[in-house]
């Protein structure tokens, strides 16, 4: 699995070796992702973007498909498509139309075509179920550096727009009435989205990206009092269940991704238990 | 004196329906201006249109240049996933202090609120906190929404109360759009009343004397005076500190002592679009 096992592993040792190579790899590719969906994930939640987290990630299926159809990189065909789907979503949520049905339609509609797509692509090597489901255990040193990159890219935009991205969350109007544009606030907020569900789509898969948003930040809220301390718990709650579902992983023999999102909602659940401080 | 916010000609559509048409409106320094009208007559429509969430479809908004606007929405729902101390919310969109912080919340009557969350205040206490937010900008005008939604009459009482030492002590103008239509008779300097145009406007006892403001709310002959004369008299019983001209530097329609004379000519600006 990784071809990265130095001259100085002896034989006996290399298949431990490799072993913690790939899971870490696998870790650090988990963590760093979460620097990205604890705070998105919690902005999802404020706003009730759940169904907008869905539809983005499924059209990310159909990005794969185009992506492999026309030869193009990966990471760009599933930004493109997801960010496209991002704005329609986010153009057709200011006109009145009956939000959950227009999601529904939009979300499970992308996803078919993906998979329809897929299957017109001739010799397509590629199993679509790795990114369905996603295939954290394979992410190569690119893929590390592509989720680092794109989760720090998140994180750096949602901290530096912090201030204003919370005043639109609370009331738009109140945004407006500061002089801020509450149509920048979503901008950014379907921006990093967009960018989060292309590079967590080789981790968790398009069918649990929006778990892995949810989940956590729902936890989070049991135990905070303010926003960005749910923001910090949302990002531990996703760190810790990161390496608890690797961890699961290997000792029950179980897929790594959904892995991860069960024991995020062990963890939510757990949380539950918590009398609400806030 | 130039006017803060000033609509000329301002008319507004949604979609084909004009929801407002022909305002001619100006608000100055340290006035205390309520819109009245009934459901519908594009009260919050004009709050809306003068701050710039709604578009103009004829006619301009000026806005005085860098003015500072302290805006009170109608209604705050924070959404039960977000948690939201006083304290926090009052660092939106711009963090303060903690001293300007409970400062704020001192002036407006809830000192003390800080670590509480926003979601679980009473009505009454989330109009103040909001005010109290709306004042740490330092605006030269409070735009307030139907402030005193759902709360009691001595909480309204209480509420414009507030507005009115507000406004002594800062100078700044305030604009409400209110329903309480006799409490709002007492407690502004001008009164403009609405339905899809300004029917009248004036000083409370014009506005209220005038035949458009009487059909509009249905009351008959002397029936809107002899209620709004019926508070005024009860808010003077119950509190002294009332005070209508408790130095505001600047108010450009100084509110008429009280005559409780019914010589009023009806003075009404007519403004039929």
């Amino acid at each position: 699995m990784s071809p990265t096992a130095t001259a100085t592993i002896t034989p006996q040792d290399a298949p431990t070796t490799m072993l913690d190579d790939f899971l870490i790899r696998a870790a650090l590719a988990g963590i760093g992702l979460t620097l990205a969906t604890g705070p998105l994930g919690s902005f999802v939640v404020w706003r009730r973007m759940a169904y907008f987290g869905d539809a983005t990630s499924h059209a990310a299926i159909l990005g794969v498909a185009l992506a492999f159809g026309f030869g193009l990189p990966l990471y760009a065909g599933t930004l493109v498509v997801a960010l496209a789907m991002a704005l329609t979503v986010a153009a057709l949520s200011g006109r009145g139309h009956a939000m959950d049905t227009v999601l529904g339609v939009l979300a499970h509609a992308a996803l078919a075509f993906g998979l329809v797509a897929a299957s017109f692509i001739s010799g397509l090597r590629v199993d679509l179920t790795a990114f369905l489901f996603g295939d954290i255990l394979a992410v190569s040193r690119t893929d590390l550096a592509v989720v680092w990159g794109g989760s720090a890219v998140v994180a750096v935009l949602l901290i530096w727009r912090w201030q204003e991205l919370l005043t639109a969350t609370v009331n738009e109007e109140l945004a407006q009435a500061s002089g801020q544009d509450p149509l920048r606030a979503r901008l950014v907020l379907t921006l990093a989205l967009a960018l989060t569900v292309a590079v967590a789509i080789k981790i968790v898969g398009a069918l649990l990206i929006a778990a892995l948003l949810i989940i956590p930040a729902a936890a989070a809220r049991q135990l905070a009092r303010g926003p960005e301390s749910m923001a910090l718990a949302a990002t531990a709650i996703g760190a810790t269940s990161v390496l608890g579902g690797l961890q699961a992983s290997l000792n029950f023999d179980t897929p790594a991704g959904p892995s991860i999102v069960v024991v995020a909602a062990l963890i939510f659940v757990l949380s539950l238990g918590v009398k609400r401080r806030g | 004196m130039s006017a803060l916010i000033a609509a000329e000609n301002l008319s507004v559509r949604h979609g084909e329906a004009t929801v407002l048409g022909g305002v001619q409106f100006a608000i100055e320094r340290g006035e205390i201006v309520t819109v009245v009208g009934p459901n519908g007559s594009g009260k919050s429509t004009l709050i809306r249109a003068l701050i710039g969430l709604e578009a103009a479809a004829t006619g301009a908004v000026t806005r005085a240049p860098g003015l500072v606007i302290g805006y009170v929405p109608q209604k705050l729902h924070i959404d039960a996933g977000l948690p939201m101390t006083v304290r926090r919310f009052l660092s939106l969109p711009r963090r303060v202090s903690d001293a300007q912080a409970e400062a704020a919340l001192a002036r407006t009557g809830v000192p003390g609120l800080g670590p509480r969350q926003l979601a679980r205040l009473s009505g009454g206490q989330l109009q103040r906190v909001l005010v109290a937010r709306a004042l740490l900008a330092n605006p030269d005008i409070l735009i307030l929404d139907e402030p005193t939604q759902g709360l009691d009459q001595p909480g309204t009482a209480g509420f414009y109360r507030l507005i009115e030492e507000v406004r002594a002590e800062m100078g700044v103008a305030v604009l409400m759009v209110s329903h309480d239509l006799h409490v709002v008779m007492s407690a502004s300097d001008r009164v403009i009343c609405l339905n899809g145009h300004v029917c009248c406007q004036g000083t409370p006892k014009v506005v209220s004397a005038a035949p458009e403001y009487r059909a509009l709310f249905g009351l008959g002959t002397g029936g809107a005076f002899a209620l709004y004369r019926h508070m005024h008299d009860h808010d003077h019983e119950e509190d002294e500190g009332h005070g209508h001209d408790h130095g505001a530097p600047h108010v450009a329609h100084p509110h008429e002592p009280h005559s409780h004379g019914h010589h009023h000519a009806a003075g009404c600006t007519h403004d039929h679009a």
